[in-house]
């Protein structure tokens, strides 16, 4: 049978990956896909203590982070697709209206 | 059985991610996100959770990915050209830093977890144990996150719908 640390410790790799992700790019699309990653990895955290648990709970907040994702994908991408109109830009580095 | 699924989709799933974080092109990024997600997927299948594997692959593979590459389309997108604007140092501090917080994260889940899965318990991960508990224990949250979508719906709309002055 699987070992639950092996999945633990995968899931903190592709926190870790997606992390970086968002740390590197520079297109906002890429970093939204780079924060889904990072969510897919906390959810399946949650799904291997669901597992350890042996309850519903933890797959209670699986279903809520991915009604969140998909809130935050909707609400993400038409601040994009608003911003592209306003700037001609995805570049988050090219984005510093705000910035002081 | 298990073990060999489990380190062909654990190769998959850090293969395609990896592709998501490196790739310049975004198109190239979504689907190897896409492939990802289903991954992920069959981790939850592995691990008994049935229901919630079919909705990652309904509303994550299925729903979301077809949004991003709906937008990527959209805006036609090139690729990320040119040196980042913070420079080298941002490049190099960025992957040290997370990949010592991997080293500390994956450190602290190994040596607190226990090294095996206790048997699965009665009805685990059917969608009939997930909505008794949703519509009973966990009502209200489901109340307020649906709430949560529609303003997310409306948000979108009014966002995306006319030119910002």
């Amino acid at each position: 049978m699987i070992d639950p640390r092996l999945v633990l410790v995968l899931s903190g790799v592709l926190f870790a990956l997606g992390a970086v992700g968002v740390l590197l790019h520079r297109g906002a699309i890429s970093i939204l896909m780079c924060i889904e990653l990072m969510l897919n990895a906390a959810n399946l955290a949650f799904i291997t203590f669901a597992r350890l648990r042996g309850g519903a709970e933890a797959q209670i907040y699986v279903f809520f982070v991915m009604t969140l994702a998909a809130a935050e994908a909707a609400a993400g991408l038409a601040i994009v697709i608003a911003l592209f109109r306003l700037r001609g830009t995805t570049d988050v580095d090219e984005i510093n209206l705000l910035k002081w | 059985m298990h073990i060999f699924a489990f380190y062909v989709l654990a190769l998959l799933t850090v293969a395609s991610a990896l592709v998501v974080v490196t790739h310049r092109n975004p198109v190239v990024a979504a689907v190897a996100l896409a492939f990802n997600l289903i991954s992920i997927a069959g981790f939850y299948i592995l691990l008994g959770a049935q229901f919630i594997g079919l909705l990652q692959v309904i509303v994550y593979a299925g729903a979301i990915m077809v949004l991003i590459l709906f937008v990527i389309m959209l805006l036609n997108l090139a690729e990320e050209v040119g040196p980042h604007s913070a420079g080298t140092f941002q490049r190099v501090l960025a992957p040290a830093a997370t990949l010592v917080f991997a080293v500390v994260l994956g450190r602290a889940l190994w040596r607190t977890a226990p090294s095996s899965f206790p048997p699965p318990s009665e009805g685990f991960g059917t969608a009939a144990s997930l909505g008794r508990e949703l519509f009973t224990r966990y009502y209200y949250p489901f109340e307020v996150i649906s709430l949560l979508l529609i303003v997310a719906m409306v948000g979108a709309v009014l966002l995306a719908k006319r030119k910002l002055t």
